[in-house]
């Protein structure tokens, strides 16, 4: 028995011990700091620098091709007193609220409709799909098109049904200017918010509506009190992100109107981009951006108490 | 999204009692089970006229676009000799005024090259930090994990001012690679996101049997878990291409010369004149700026959709 003991430990020695590089090569944390490396050098460098940057921006006086100095609150200061600032945070809440509002409304009952069985479903499906997938600017011109003073294709069709004899000048009255833009903001959507809460839709059981008709419940019984509350949690995160990019909208509005007529569709990235690159302020541009984040800070909590919320309601191992 | 084998009873069958007729209608009855209580008119009401009044609204931008592209300059701007919602003699002028007159070509080009550039950048990257934060589980995992979630609420707009500067200062200004190297930041929180979902779901046995059989998590990374997530590497990739393509602020902040735009800061800047005869051609520009991805959509419906909810459920 002792030779067998002898033999192994002998067979066993050219195996050297496992050196501090062996051990590093299998180290997660060491292999994780590699994998990660791609991703982060591009969010740091070009996310989260940016994000500091811009906030040290709207503290100086920095013009386009001449770095700024510190001048404290005084961009800030500046704004306070600009109505026409205060007027783009205006723009921005009513756009931000009104398009929201109105495209959860129609998401939902779309995608309501669009869980029906029916001929056809899967191409329905995929049209309403397309204005989401045609970039902004591009729709938006079509809109412009459409809401031309002129040679608007509204104002004609309402013409000959004789409920109105002038054209509308869509783009140019602060009121239809204003319903226009949100109007096109809507449209592009919509479609968004209604597939993903078709996909929240569909994870509904069945035997529930069944066990509810069996119990007399009427339709909106239903949808109040199964539909709704199986969805919440979707609708918190679908709504978080289109809060949250209707806020921030700009390529919409720069397609449609540049923020006009007087101001009256400006909103705070379009005042910015106008004050920071056209006009070549970027200190104060720098300042109307970041008086941005307080807002997104709060749609982002919204968004973190949703999900929170989501995993109360599935259990913790929620993947 | 998966559908339950709802047990599908005819309940009409049922109470006629069990006729051959009633057993081959629930055979053939693809329908969810109370469908019956649907009358046609009702169901015409309450699904099919609303249904259709919303695409009608969503789909006729495009109609109008594409008509607009076709019509001749005298049909588009009289509109009591022509019935504007038709036209009787569709011309190519727009389009052929936009691929021989313009630099629209050269605008495609540049879109497509900065979108394959910065997709697959990004989706390189997202890879290796999604197999990093579902599979090596590093300490703080879940922490980044939560920070490129934040990263992804994170709009242009309110980063287009610094990053303008950032861009200048490496002498990036006016070149393709500003987009290039700028654009990751806004797909790479998203398809990692994306891709963590889908890695999660790929068996961590395989991937222990490989490290069993002595390989190394590169080799784990790009001989298993790729191949398994083929459908999610598309869903990522295409989506990401459309965001590319549909990207405006920064491209219109970044790109100064008018050969090296891409197509939505072109047409928009470029075609808007003063001249009444522009939307012609302006339509057909918009028109050709979205169907490549029309088209490409058109192939990959599914994986949009589910990069779509995939993002948004995980």
């Amino acid at each position: 028995m002792a030779d067998i003991a002898l033999d192994s430990r002998a067979a066993r020695r050219p195996v050297r011990d496992a050196s501090a590089w062996d051990r590093l090569k299998v180290n997660r944390d060491w292999l994780a700091v590699w994998f990660m490396l791609p991703a982060m050098a591009f969010l740091i460098l070009f996310l989260a620098y940016p994000l500091g940057l811009g906030i040290w921006i709207s503290f100086t006086d920095a013009k386009i091709g001449r770095p700024g100095e510190y001048i404290g609150f005084e961009n800030y200061e500046w704004l306070w007193e600009d109505s026409i600032f205060w007027l783009s945070v205006f723009n921005t809440l009513l756009y931000t609220f009104v398009a929201s509002a109105i495209k959860f409304a129609v998401g939902l009952y779309l995608a309501l409709l669009l869980n029906e069985n029916m001929p056809f479903k899967a191409i329905l499906r995929a049209l309403v799909l397309i204005p989401f997938i045609v970039p902004t600017v591009l729709s938006a011109l079509a809109f412009w098109w459409i809401f031309d003073a002129q040679f608007s294709i509204i104002s004609w069709s309402l013409r000959h049904l004789d409920l109105i004899t002038e054209n509308i000048n869509f783009l140019g009255d602060v009121n239809w200017a204003r319903g226009c833009v949100i109007f096109a903001n809507i449209w592009r959507g919509v479609p968004f918010v209604a597939i993903t809460l078709l996909a929240g839709l569909q994870t509904v059981q069945p035997s529930l509506y069944e066990a509810a008709t069996i119990d007399g419940a009427t339709k909106w019984q239903m949808f109040r009190h199964i539909t709704y509350p199986l969805l919440t949690p979707i609708i918190a995160v679908v709504m978080t992100f289109s809060v949250l990019f209707t806020f921030t909208d700009f390529q919409l509005i720069w397609a449609m109107t540049r923020g006009g007529p007087v101001n009256a569709t400006h909103l705070m990235a379009t005042l910015s981009y106008q004050r920071a690159i056209i006009a070549g302020q970027l200190g104060e541009g720098a300042a109307i951006s970041s008086a941005m984040i307080p807002f997104l800070l709060a749609a982002i909590m919204v968004s973190w108490f949703g999900l929170q919320r989501r995993k109360w309601q599935h259990g913790e191992a929620n993947d | 999204m998966t559908d339950l084998p709802v047990p599908k009873v005819d309940l009409k069958g049922v109470l006629s009692g069990p006729s051959a007729r009633a057993a081959a209608a629930a055979a053939d009855d693809h329908s969810e089970g109370m469908s019956y209580l649907e009358s046609l008119p009702r169901r015409l009401v309450t699904l099919y006229l609303p249904l259709s009044i919303i695409v009608i609204v969503l789909l006729f931008p495009f109609y109008w676009m594409a008509l607009t592209a076709i019509k001749p300059d005298d049909q588009l701007l009289d509109l009591d000799k022509f019935n504007p919602f038709w036209t009787t003699a569709p011309t190519l002028k727009h389009i052929q005024k936009l691929l021989f007159e313009s630099h629209y070509v050269g605008w495609l080009w540049n879109t497509m090259f900065v979108a394959v550039c910065a997709t697959v950048l990004s989706i390189v990257a997202s890879v290796l930090a999604a197999y990093a934060i579902v599979r090596l589980r590093f300490r703080g995992a879940h922490w980044i994990g939560g920070l490129i979630f934040l990263a992804y609420l994170v709009p242009p707009s309110i980063l287009f001012i610094p990053l303008a500067t950032v861009v200048f200062q490496y002498g990036l200004f006016d070149t393709p690679f500003a987009l290039i190297l700028t654009y990751p930041t806004i797909l790479i929180p998203f398809s990692t996101w994306l891709l963590m979902g889908y890695f999660k779901t790929i068996p961590y046995e395989l991937e222990e049997c490989a490290l069993i059989d002595g390989a190394s998590r590169w080799q784990i990374l790009v001989k298993i878990v790729l191949p398994l997530a083929i459908p999610g590497l598309i869903s990522a990739f295409i989506f990401c291409f459309t965001l590319c393509w549909n990207e405006f602020i920064y491209a219109l902040t970044f790109l100064q010369s008018v050969e090296n735009k891409t197509v939505p800061v072109a047409i928009v800047n470029e075609f808007v004149d003063g001249d009444i005869y522009r939307w012609g051609s302006l339509m057909a520009g918009a028109l050709a700026g979205s169907l490549p991805l029309v088209v490409l959509y058109a192939f990959f419906v599914e994986h949009y959709v589910s990069a779509m909810t995939g993002a948004v459920k995980e």
